[in-house]
């Protein structure tokens, strides 16, 4: 059987250090993007997911301020960074039960203000102290718990497999280098694996350019029938495959849960839904919150064995002109930090061919992860230009 | 000359499902849950920052209690914080954030004192010590067994 839902339109706003506007400003933009991108109206739209995250505007009251009416599905929704997999899941669903006919897919977020400190943002951590076991958090000293929590997972990594910093490295470098070919990448000059090393700590062992950017801007998606899709402006873009796995309680003894996630379940479900196997993908928009975060979910996809990922990574092929192309807009390590909706948007791109320089020529499957907590939840899709 | 102070380090407000582990704390006792229908331990928390657990981490079972540790644990993975985040710590950096598997199977985030960074090691052996933030507030922290 063929995929049921697609990718019918996709909206991305200017990225990065856009200040003067809220998240709200960006969601409506990209929206009106995306619409656009589509050839449709607002008054099409009878579906809406907000990817909830640290803005309390990313909320099922965004409705109202994005305009759209009478809508038969409307949720904001939260599985942390593995958000985007889930809502397109789920948007697919309904459009398959009827639910819904055009369903809208957004993501907004502006932390950055002018002269502020990214530290002092909402991803610095909270200082005011809440009752309870959140004040042990503080006085242990531990503010951005996403940074200590990696960090604490990629110690373990390289412990247990000896994992290396070059191997990390070149993730970050070959990234960089997707990056200098999306014009709507923030960083956009280049990265030696001396600029890597020479990179300060931020907690150690993640060095700065291992982890992820924070950016103000927008994504929107429309997701509609697959039927539909075929009459509108662009290209299709087929929802194939969908995964999620929540391993669960990550204080449970007994188990690695910084070193086996929930991308192996999840790619499973993923790839058996859409019908192909691991060597057919051609494309691969990883969540890259940090460099860590590609290597072990190459791992547990099983494009390499547990604990060689490093290895796997060390020879470049994930960069540029390499056998497997990996988040080729750069990431969040090197284009913008839209939580799942950045692989999710490098990821209609690659479907569609519209990379332009940067664009994959085998691009027939292409793989979009999600990660989110501390490797905690994660979700799998699987995009697609054709239908079966 | 004039100093200016570091503002304080921040100090835990106990509230009532966490103070049997923060009394136990300031009486020189590491309190862990344990289950009273399979006597499995674990730890207070899933990770510090949500609710104190309501069941048991093996057998569900929704009848918890208190119970000390042996305060014996090895040194699980550990980070090295170089970022200032606040100038409280402004003095300590780089200082450590570490996850402690104590002899109960029971993981824990924590810290490593007594004990340089560059010594650190997965794998150490570990027992817990407290240190007193307060009247009434101490907390757990683990230095390496001599």
């Amino acid at each position: 059987m063929g995929a049921t839902a697609a990718i019918a339109g996709l909206g991305i706003t200017d990225m990065g250090k856009v200040y003067g506007r809220t998240a709200t400003d960006f969601a409506a933009d990209a929206l009106a993007l995306a619409l656009d991108d589509a050839g449709l109206e607002a008054a099409d739209v009878d579906g809406l997911l907000v990817n909830a995250n640290h803005s309390d505007e990313m909320a099922p009251t965004l409705q109202f301020s994005l305009g759209l009416t009478d809508l038969t599905l409307v949720s904001a929704m939260s599985a942390f960074g593995s958000t985007a997999g889930a809502m397109l899941q789920y948007a697919a669903q309904a459009i398959q039960s009827g639910q819904a006919n055009v369903v809208a897919c957004v993501y907004a977020d502006a932390p950055l203000t002018e002269g502020g400190s990214i530290s002092r943002s909402a991803y610095g951590g909270q200082r005011a102290i809440a009752p309870g076991f959140a004040g042990l958090r503080l006085a242990y000293g531990d503010y951005g718990p996403a940074n200590s929590m990696y960090a604490l997972a990629l110690r373990r990594h390289m412990h247990l497999f000896g994992t290396t910093h070059d191997q990390l490295g070149t993730i970050a470098v070959g990234q960089r280098e997707w990056a200098l070919k999306n014009p709507r990448a923030q960083m956009r000059r280049p990265m030696t694996i001396a600029d890597y090393h020479a990179s300060r700590w931020v907690v150690e062992p993640l060095h700065l350019y291992d982890c992820c950017l924070v950016s103000n801007g927008g994504v929107a998606v429309i997701v509609t029938s697959a039927e539909r899709s075929r009459g509108l402006r662009q290209p299709p873009v087929y929802l194939r495959g969908f995964g999620q796995c929540a391993p669960g309680d990550p204080a449970r003894s007994g188990r690695e849960p910084a070193i086996h996630t929930g991308a192996t379940r999840s790619g499973e479900l993923a790839l058996r839904q859409a019908g192909i196997e691991l060597a057919d993908v051609d494309v691969l928009e990883l969540y890259d919150c940090y460099t860590y975060t590609v290597l072990v979910t190459l791992e547990d996809y099983g494009f390499c064995a547990k604990g060689e990922g490093g290895a796997f990574v060390a020879d470049g092929r994930l960069g540029p002109g390499g056998e497997l192309p990996c988040n080729t807009g750069g990431g969040q390590l090197s284009s913008y930090y839209m939580w799942g909706f950045t692989p999710l948007s490098e990821g209609v791109i690659q479907a569609r061919g519209h990379g332009g320089g940067r664009q994959v020529e085998d691009h027939g499957h292409v793989l979009v992860s999600g990660n989110g907590g501390a490797l905690n939840f994660h979700s799998t899709t699987i995009l697609s230009p054709y239908d079966a | 000359m004039t100093t200016t102070a570091a503002p304080a380090k921040p100090v835990p407000i106990p509230d009532e499902a966490s103070a049997p582990f923060f009394a136990g704390a300031r009486d020189g006792r590491l309190m862990l849950l344990r289950c009273r229908r399979c006597a499995t331990f674990m730890s207070p928390t899933a990770y510090l920052g949500v609710p104190v657990r309501p069941r048991c981490v093996a057998c569900y079972a929704g009848d918890l209690e208190w119970a000390p540790s042996t305060g014996r644990a090895t040194l699980y993975s550990f980070a090295l914080v170089h970022q200032i985040y606040d100038e409280a710590f402004a003095a300590d950096v780089p200082y450590n954030i570490a996850v402690v598997e104590t002899d109960e199977g029971v993981r824990l985030t924590a810290q490593v004192v007594d004990c340089p960074n560059e010594a650190l090691a997965i794998g150490m052996a570990l027992d817990v010590t407290f240190e007193r933030l307060s009247d009434e507030v101490a907390i757990p922290k683990f230095r390496p067994r001599p």
